[in-house]
């Protein structure tokens, strides 16, 4: 059933949601991606609960007009005014209060969210139009999902990605350094609120398909992944954009292959399995490579200041430290050094003093920032440069009984 | 530059406003209902290397920044070569402090420094090879071009602060303004950013750096700017970095015995 689903075999629906939550995973992890460079990803949920009083109203002037309430191009145009507004009441308290960002969004949040929350109870006691299903856009609810609704977010994704190509360069500046690219005359308000205003169009593109509470998950998740897996802001953003679309196929394909599965939910459930994934196994920054590179570390330790102690005739003691030596080779059981021990310890012993010369001279600057104590010297010097040190000692000591 | 050098021993007051780099009236910028920095003049002096000293909490960054166009002043104007700052911002190049950013950012050494050619480049325009090959002469000028494709976060803090310093020679401006750029570098930085520095001033160049180390002002700058909060004295070392100019920015902060002492050491 999985597997039918995962190849678009489920049906019309089916495949219009699958196709709608990629663009839209896609959308918002690039869009996201900015949010959390700049260090703002919360606005984002205050942005998303402010969208909510906006879908009443639109119902209420739909209906009044003599149309039909539940228009989702009315209703989304309604939402993205009321977040609009919310995120302009967001800029204005933080920037004319002494209050905090953190306290402003949860105040715009909550307020906004109430409101909301208001008038779809008074919608639903007013019995005009067919009011059942504004509460899917909390959540999302895509089983009644239309062709126009598909077009509406397939064209929303990617007017936000066209414009994100364009502002990736000057939303990077700015996220990395405002006060610089302010200096340098980049109109850094500007840019802040075109990013606010991407967010705003992928939160409400989002309302039919995850709803107004779990957006925020697929704005923010998606970036955290990809940082674990790149240095670099440019490659942040792609692996965003592909975790936020894989996670919004994968999760539409779960929740097609059974019956009550709800979409938006299990979208987010997805992305946080290809976030815990990489926070484990991601090469560089997941946890179990710091462990291991750690554990590896510790034993480099070990062996480099058990080889100097050999190298100077000083006694070792720790057990770890003999047991390492032992297991190489390099001492005995009794703990004397083997032949091989003391070839090693002889080359450690001169490669210390190698470094000293490589780190007192400027020339060596950036090999020498890579000294860390353990590392090769011939790893970061070429043999020219440690010919020219060994010059610079003088010959050869010889290697110490 | 032989004219240039006999217009430095002049007092500043008869230079002409349209000749000089980076002029200041009026400036009051306010946190708050309190000044930091209050009816300020400078008149910066063409080819010069000006320090900006005083003490802690006297206004020296919230100045440069007020000259930058970074924050908004109450009142005042600064002026650029004798027109408004927003026509000349292409002139100014701007080191902040090296504590102002977060070093975790996901980038590298090279990203940054292209960050100073967003001008030549454009908003939304391309990034050419010629670009990148001066961006990286750029670090090859401050000794950093073994780094460029180092994640920031590896950097040490004067390594940090020769990427920022590469970053505004890539702009190629006429003027360099720096916040603190010898705070926590250690001694070969110091020296690789002041021969850096110094070049610049060679090619005609000015500079105007926040400074905290009393010591080596005369050894590094032509001029000083004393402010605490108003501005303390403006001119040459030789004129204005004297025992009473000092008294007068630090008050009590700096024992007398300080100051004679320095003022010893200035002859």
């Amino acid at each position: 059933m999985l597997w039918d689903a995962l190849l678009l075999q489920l049906g019309y629906n089916a495949t219009l949601v699958a196709v709608g939550a990629t663009l839209l995973g896609i959308a918002a992890g690039v869009t996201g991606t900015f949010l959390f460079l700049r260090k703002r990803a919360l606005v984002s949920d205050a942005i998303s609960h402010a969208t909510l009083p906006g879908v009443g109203l639109a119902f209420i002037v739909m209906v009044l007009l003599g149309g039909e309430g539940r228009n989702l191009l009315g209703l989304l145009i309604g939402s993205a005014i009321s977040a609009g507004i919310g995120l302009l009441c967001l800029n204005w308290l933080t920037r004319n209060t002494r209050l905090a960002e953190d306290a402003a969004i949860g105040a715009v949040l909550s307020v906004f969210f109430g409101f909301g929350i208001v008038l779809l109870t008074v919608i639903q006691s007013m019995s005009i139009g067919r009011q059942a299903g504004l509460e899917g856009f909390l959540l999302g609810s895509t089983a009644g999902m239309l062709w126009s609704d598909a077009v509406v977010i397939a064209i929303g994704g990617a007017v936000v990605l066209a414009l994100i190509t364009l502002l990736r360069r000057p939303m990077t500046m700015v996220a990395f350094d405002p006060e610089y690219a302010m200096a340098q005359g980049l109109p850094v308000n500007r840019i802040d609120l075109a990013m606010m205003g991407l967010v705003m169009a992928v939160t409400v593109v989002g309302l039919k398909i995850v709803g107004l509470i779990l957006i925020v998950a697929l704005l923010i998740i998606p970036p955290v992944t990809a940082r674990f897996w790149t240095e670099r802001a440019e490659r942040v953003v792609l692996i965003s954009g592909a975790v936020g679309g894989l996670a919004g196929y994968v999760g539409v394909a779960i929740s097609a292959s059974a019956p009550n599965l709800p979409t938006g939910p299990i979208i987010v459930l997805v992305s946080f399995v290809l976030f815990a994934i990489s926070l484990l196994l991601a090469p560089g920054r997941g946890a179990l490579a710091v462990l291991i590179r750690h554990l590896r570390f510790q034993r480099q330790v070990h062996m480099r200041q058990g080889l100097l102690a050999l190298a100077q005739g000083q006694p070792i003691y720790e057990s770890l430290t003999l047991r390492i030596l032992r297991r190489a080779g390099l001492v005995r059981a009794d703990g004397v050094a083997t032949d091989a021990g003391k070839g090693r310890a002889a080359k450690a012993l001169r490669d210390e003093k190698r470094w000293e010369v490589a780190r007192a001279d400027q020339a060596h600057e950036a090999a020498a920032q890579l000294y860390d104590g353990l590392r090769d010297i011939e790893t970061v010097l070429t043999q020219d440069q440690i010919a020219d040190i060994d010059r610079h000692i003088g010959g050869p000591q010889g290697i110490p009984a | 530059m032989l004219e240039l050098a006999t217009e430095q021993g002049k007092p500043l007051t008869e230079m002409d406003l349209a000749d000089s780099p980076l002029a200041i009236r009026g400036l009051t910028v306010s946190y708050g209902e309190k000044p930091a920095v209050f009816s300020v003049d400078m008149t910066v002096q063409p080819g010069s290397m000006t320090a900006i000293i005083g003490p802690n909490g006297a206004g020296k960054s919230t100045l440069l920044k007020a000259a930058l166009g970074v924050i908004k002043p109450l009142s005042g104007q600064v002026q650029v070569f004798g027109r408004p700052l927003d026509e000349q911002r292409a002139q100014i190049a701007y080191v902040p402090q090296r504590a102002s950013v977060d070093w975790e950012f996901p980038t590298r050494v090279i990203d940054v420094v292209v960050m100073g050619l967003y001008r030549d480049v454009g908003l939304m325009g391309r990034l050419r090879k010629q670009h990148i090959s001066r961006a990286q002469a750029c670090l090859a000028r401050v000794g950093m071009e073994d780094f460029a494709d180092r994640q920031i976060g590896q950097l040490s803090g004067g390594q940090q602060q020769r990427v920022f310093l590469a970053r505004a020679l890539a702009q190629n401006a006429a003027i360099y303004l720096l916040d603190e750029p010898f705070a926590g570098v250690d001694a070969a930085t110091e020296k690789a950013i002041i021969s850096v520095l110094q070049s610049l001033r060679a090619e005609g160049k000015t500079v105007v750096a926040v400074h905290h180390d009393l010591a080596t002002v005369a050894e590094y700058f032509d001029n000083v700017f004393l402010i605490n909060t108003r501005k303390i004295a403006e001119g040459t070392v030789a004129d204005a970095f004297t025992a009473e100019t000092l008294q007068a920015t630090y008050g009590g902060r700096l024992a007398t015995a300080q100051v004679d002492q320095l003022a010893l050491a200035l002859g």
